[in-house]
């Protein structure tokens, strides 16, 4: 039992960011409405962001900023600060999430002008009658 | 169709859940990312380019192919939404709005109607819905400027703390996506024109690749920045903080303008007249 509860406390972040990822999953498959389908697609990518952005975590370090930045021989150690990597990666992830998004939307308004509706089955139908 | 995207959502879960068994402990510092390359970076990075923000550096150095062509999709997001939405066609609105402003009685002209001779006094408002609101308009117009200045500061000072070229031209692209929002759209567009977005917009790629190239004419390799150091006339590891804050500053300029622009398509359905 103290073995399960160990496992649980080192491994429930990544937990939580499979269930949201699964939210987004289930949003973008069963959602009917377009833009909840979006919607479901940036709670996906926002899982994927903490996700990496918790590999980067180490017990016991700071925010990945030098200190003592200019003029001391100050020998910085790995294990002080957290991995730089992973921010690097989400922090251009996350702007272009936002212009993809934006793509998303001008998509989803030309749809809106074409069909007069977001609505996946409606839209379905006018196809076919069509 | 929701009980099967129900089952597809658990079943992945659960096997993303199996696999996690694998996965190192939580903020483990002996985990296989923090091994290999990181504490080069952290240990060196100091040494190699004199820049005490790490994740400046790598962005923009050791990694500065990553993020130019990151730039470049963001510009390629902002041209995708140009030509999907963009209606250059001019046929204004059915009926156009007029608020007298000291008053504030509305009047309603419809296409083709006679307009009346003293509408100076009066303003165009959006015919969806307009926030005639003196405290938000005078808040935001106060805080603009502050926005702005605070997006010029994370944008110049990203050496040595939390910031960027992302961060702050996301910052300089929400001040005037919040004076659209607190006036209208075509205050905004008055400011900052459609044509000034689709220049600023691919100069900041260029101001990027172009400092990459030069570096490449200079005698060193695609955005090897301590190339710049004879042009500069500084040591080439100085040389290295001051092109990464070069190129900062072109990603920057792409992403406030790509963002404004993108913001003004989307949010007008490409007619530039009456917007969110």
């Amino acid at each position: 039992m103290p073995e399960l509860i160990s496992t649980i406390v080192a491994k429930y972040n990544y937990w939580i960011y499979i269930t949201l990822m699964m939210i987004g999953l289930y949003a973008m498959i069963a959602k009917n409405n377009l833009v909840k389908k979006i919607v479901g697609m940036s709670i996906f990518q926002t899982a994927i962001i903490l996700f990496y952005v918790s590999i980067g975590a180490k017990r016991g370090a700071t925010i990945p900023i030098l200190e003592h930045g200019h003029g001391s021989s100050h020998i910085t150690h790995a294990v002080d600060y957290i991995n730089p990597l992973p921010h690097v990666l989400m922090l251009t992830a996350i702007v272009v999430a936002v212009a993809t998004l934006g793509v998303a939307l001008a998509l989803a308004v030309k749809v809106y002008n074409q069909y007069n509706t977001l609505e996946e089955d409606e839209i379905l139908t006018q196809m076919r009658e069509k | 169709m929701k009980i099967i995207g129900l089952i597809i959502a658990v079943l992945t879960g659960a096997l993303l859940i199996y696999g996690t068994v694998d996965f190192p402990e939580w903020a483990d510092p002996a985990s296989p990312a923090s091994t290999h390359l990181s504490p080069h970076f952290i240990e060196k990075t100091m040494e190699e380019t004199s820049v005490p923000n790490i994740v400046t550096a790598v962005l923009a150095d050791y990694r500065g192919y990553d993020t130019m062509f990151e730039t470049t999709v963001i510009f390629a997001a902002g041209v995708v939404c140009f030509f999907l939405l963009r209606i250059l066609k001019k046929e204004g609105p059915r009926q156009r709005l007029y608020r007298h402003a000291l008053t504030g009685m509305t009047i309603r002209i419809r296409d083709g109607e006679k307009r009346p001779s003293v509408l100076d006094e009066f303003e165009r408002i959006d015919t969806m819905w307009t926030p005639y609101d003196v405290i938000i308009k005078t808040v935001c117009r106060l805080l603009i400027p502050f926005i702005q200045l605070f997006a010029l500061y994370v944008i110049a000072h990203g050496h040595h703390s939390p910031g960027g070229g992302f961060q702050g031209g996301v910052i300089l692209g929400a001040s005037i996506i919040l004076l659209a929002i607190s006036q209208d759209l075509r205050t905004a567009i008055k400011r900052m024109s459609e044509k000034v977005d689709a220049i600023l917009s691919p100069a900041g790629v260029f101001i990027y690749a172009g400092t990459g190239a030069l570096c490449l004419l200079l005698g060193g390799n695609f955005l090897d920045y301590s190339a710049l150091a004879s042009i500069l006339h500084v040591d080439p590891v100085t040389a290295r903080s001051h092109g990464i804050l070069i190129v900062e500053i072109g990603v920057g300029v792409a992403v406030m303008a790509t963002l404004i622009w993108i913001y003004n398509n989307v949010s007008s359905a490409g007619k530039y007249d009456e917007g969110l």
